[in-house]
């Protein structure tokens, strides 16, 4: 019961690292990014190519797949995402959906719809017994890179020069524009990093959720729940979120295979029937 | 039933602000009241309390002699409490004769209705002709609200207050950002408010709350400073010093 | 003026918003004309009818009260659903099968109206989208009573009203669907004509202001979540009814995302907006599918991102544009 609990774990901190990026940028732009999937899937299919067709180790490919998608991120969003931020909820809303059906039919006819796998290095195969609980190596990685970058990515928004600026643009563009803060660079900035990241969570969520073109549909779902829950103006909230979530998707599955993603879907409306702003929220102004 | 509003101990406090500190205050039928007090006084959420759009830390709020309190905003309206808002709230998608039919329809007890048709009901027909009558309204009827001039639009939204049909009625400072040219015709409508409305006026303009008021109170850091005659609130010292300031007109 | 002319005045202002333009005459008679003229595309056309009026259903919480949803799916899925279970077990009556799916659909709506009318815009995409998944993963897992994966099949529809049999051709088909269409538009027109459709508006516009005017804002809104649910639920009957079968694809995401699509390109808040663009989207669907059919997916996206980035400014501008020549035309041979 306790491997599940670490696999539950393990599984949220991919999500944490999948889901961060899209929290900051809403809470930054009020933009609603459906598409942040796609830049997970992305650096996913990336880090199988440069396996694959480059011949690189798996840890290679990793800052390999944050990197790809960070470029592609602050291309995108010079390009086309900035004068969206201008309209409506809705139209943002449509045009990430199509972004996203425009991502899951390319990847489809790029690289075929079959599931991807990939060969993790003998280190990081198998798993070892501490105390009768079975700790897969993979697992372990994962959570302790992913545990590693929240460590940074909190200390770099609360007590960093960048971060206090960050926060500041959060709490109030308007006021943090008229303070001479450079909120336009700073999104740029921000959202590639949100998409670096989650390019190198789906990276590293092949081993643990698989990658097949219809990846960013299959989890839009569990981004905005890790966004809504956790709220839009800190680290800790989404890592939380993300860590609920993922045991409760793991453990709900193991005990109940039936109805096993009823249970999440089930808990986040409780939990948005009760806290409409999600778990976390600070009330804004 | 010689009391209209009342308030008994009303108190608010936002984390470690208060904003409205233990206030009794009483609008008597028939009023024309008015709210006075600097910047910051808490006036606003005084009035955001009185309608429901804020609950208060504690204390009571009594509309004709019935506990309000704890009732949602849209049923205070009902029960014959309107208000007018500091920065026009209209339906600025709307037209004038639409926005008039709106709140006639909803007093009139229509808004559950989903077949009659608006112009096959006689009353809804003749009240909102009469509204738009009486505000001077009824050569912009058809114009979006959006496209009208400030001064119209503030017209607009007491009339709006009004077509409610209330008994009491709290003007949130509706010459604010009225140019010149058009305070007179606002004036003149604040005026003409029947004797049956108690009105209770929040206002910065001294011109007008002069010529309005019979009864004057003055709000300061959330607390009543003073009450009295408009005669008596421009004499008192205390209220001298804290709000009109000494080279004051009076 | 007299009290008496200007309240003249006033009645005939009212009705004017309600009264019938001749385009929409002439769209309705071209929809019967369609019959007439296109023996062939009879299946197509039912399918143009029954998206219209899912778009319908969509148009009155998204244009008139303003909910943005991303599961309009689950009620579509659910009158279908609900629809066929009947048709199956109980009475294999057309009209009984319409009014269950409305109902079953109606109800849904109702029951989570109190969770899409909480919170922000966010929280209220992610409770519709939770919704219709929730639906989808309990379809899926009753596969006895749903048909699963497999979809709910050999649906044997009874003759409507008795009469007329439905046929391979969808002659039957599409003038039923057309029908109820057509029916519940009249019902949804009258609607928002009333009272109760002004204070939706008024709610829409600005909920202080409405709330401030006496409009109970979260009753009105559940009202018409239930109403534009038992509509989706009437589409998904038609569906089931017309094409005999229900799979879990009544319930997929693409649905809700396809759905605003149409809605976006009729444009949304004036009940035709589902009509257009139903007609719009199902020629564009047909034309994409015809050169590219396994990746029409991406060119929807592709249309989409540009539609929103631009181009829905540029083709209301031409619309604008032509209408306006037409009506100089008109104006010009009048004289």
């Amino acid at each position: 019961m306790l491997t599940i609990l670490f696999d539950g774990i393990a599984y949220g901190m991919v999500l944490f690292v999948l889901g961060c990026g899209l929290s900051v940028t809403m809470g930054l732009m009020n933009f609603v990014n459906l598409a942040h999937g796609a830049f997970a899937m992305l650096g996913g299919y990336v880090a199988v190519l440069a396996m694959q067709r480059l011949g690189l180790p798996f840890l290679a490919s990793l800052p390999l797949a944050f990197l790809a998608a960070a470029l592609v991120g602050i291309v995108l969003e010079r390009l086309i995402y900035r004068p969206m931020y201008a309209k409506s909820h809705l139209d943002q809303v449509m045009f990430s959906i199509g972004l996203v059906f425009m991502a899951v039919a390319g990847t489809d006819w790029l690289m075929g719809s079959t599931q991807q796998f990939i060969r993790l290095p003998g280190w990081l195969q198998g798993r070892f017994e501490i105390a009768g609980i079975g700790i897969g190596r993979y697992r372990l990685f994962v959570i302790a890179v992913c545990g590693l970058l929240a460590f940074s990515l909190q200390w770099g928004f609360t007590r960093t020069r960048f971060g206090s600026r960050l926060r500041a643009a959060v709490d109030d563009a308007r006021v943090a524009r008229g303070l001479g803060i450079p909120v336009n660079r700073l999104f740029a900035l921000t959202f590639a990093l949100g998409s670096g990241l989650a390019g190198l969570g789906g990276a590293l969520g092949i081993e643990l959720m698989g990658l097949d073109p219809s990846f960013p549909l299959k989890f839009m779902i569990y981004f905005l729940i890790v966004v809504t829950v956790g709220g839009t103006s800190s680290i800790t909230g989404p890592f939380f979120a993300a860590m609920l979530l993922g045991v409760a998707d793991v453990v709900g599955k193991y005990l109940v295979p039936q109805v096993g993603a009823f249970i999440i879907y089930a808990l986040m409306v409780v939990l948005l029937i009760t806290r409409p702003h999600g778990l976390f929220a600070r009330a804004r102004a | 039933m010689t009391i209209a509003l009342q308030t008994f101990d009303l108190y608010k406090s936002f984390g470690g602000i208060t904003a409205t500190d233990h206030v009794d205050f009483t609008l008597e039928r028939g009023a024309r009241h008015a709210l006075i007090g600097p910047n910051g006084a808490g006036k606003t959420t005084f009035v955001n309390q009185l309608t429901g759009v804020l609950r208060p830390t504690s204390g009571r709020v009594e509309l004709m002699g019935e506990d309000i309190t704890k009732l949602p905003r849209e049923a205070r309206v009902k029960r014959g409490l309107a208000r007018t808002f500091q920065i026009n709230q209209l339906f600025a998608t709307m037209t004038p004769l639409e926005m008039i039919a709106l709140v006639t329809s909803e007093r009139l007890g229509r808004g559950t209705h989903p077949f009659r048709a608006l112009d096959r009901d006689p009353d809804l027909v003749a009240e909102t002709a009469e509204i738009l009558t009486r505000f001077r309204l009824d050569d912009i009827m058809d114009s979006r609200i959006a496209t009208l001039p400030y001064g119209k639009q503030r017209q607009i939204e007491i009339a709006a207050s009004f077509a409610a049909r209330p008994s009491v009625l709290l003007l949130d400072e509706p010459a604010a950002g009225v140019p010149e040219a058009e305070r007179r015709e606002l004036m003149q409508t604040v005026a003409e408010l029947p004797d049956d409305v108690s009105v209770l006026l929040i206002e910065h303009d001294m011109d007008l709350v002069f010529r309005f008021a019979t009864r004057i109170t003055v709000l300061v850091n959330g607390r009543v400073l003073a009450e009295g005659t408009p005669d008596e609130m421009a004499h008192d010292p205390a209220v001298r010093a804290a709000y009109l300031g000494e080279g004051a007109h009076v | 003026m007299s009290a008496g002319t200007f309240e003249t005045r006033v009645r005939q202002a009212l009705y004017a918003s309600r009264r019938w333009h001749p385009a929409e005459i002439v769209l309705w008679v071209l929809a019967i004309a369609a019959f007439l003229f296109f023996p062939r595309q009879w299946l197509l056309l039912n399918e143009i009818a029954i998206l219209a009026l899912f778009a319908l259903s969509l148009d009155l919480i998204l244009g008139y009260a303003g909910i943005v949803s991303l599961g309009h799916a689950a009620f579509l899925g659910m009158g279908a659903y609900a629809a066929g279970l009947l048709a199956k077990h109980g009475t294999a009556d057309p009209l009984a099968g319409l009014g269950a799916g409305m109902a079953a659909a109606g109800l849904l709506g109702l029951l989570t109206s109190p969770l899409v009318l909480r919170g922000t815009d966010l929280t209220r995409l992610m409770i519709t989208l939770g919704v219709a998944l929730i639906l989808y993963e309990l379809a899926n897992s009753f596969g006895s009573l749903t048909g699963g994966a497999d979809g709910l099949q050999g649906i044997m529809m009874a003759p409507v009203l008795g009469l007329f049999g439905f046929d391979i051709f969808g002659r039957t088909a599409y003038l039923y669907s057309l029908s109820v269409l057509f029916l519940l538009f009249l019902i949804a027109r009258r609607v928002m004509h009333s009272p109760f459709g002004l204070s939706l508006r008024a709610v829409r516009d600005n909920p202080l202001r409405a709330s401030a005017s006496g409009v109970p804002n979260g009753r009105r809104l559940a009202a018409a979540y239930a109403l534009a649910a038992a509509y989706a639920g009437a589409a998904g009957a038609l569906l089931a009814q017309t094409t005999q079968f229900v799979s879990l694809d009544v319930l997929d995401f693409h649905r809700s995302a396809d759905l605003m699509l149409v809605l976006i390109i009729g444009g949304a808040g004036y009940l035709y907006g589902g009509l257009v663009g139903a007609i719009a989207f199902k020629l564009l669907q047909d034309v994409i599918a015809s050169f590219t059919p396994q990746y029409w997916m991406f060119w929807i996206g592709l249309f989409l991102v540009l539609f929103v980035l631009g181009g829905r400014e540029m083709i209301h501008g031409a619309i604008k544009k032509i209408a306006g020549r037409f009506a100089r035309f008109g104006r010009g041979g009048a004289q």
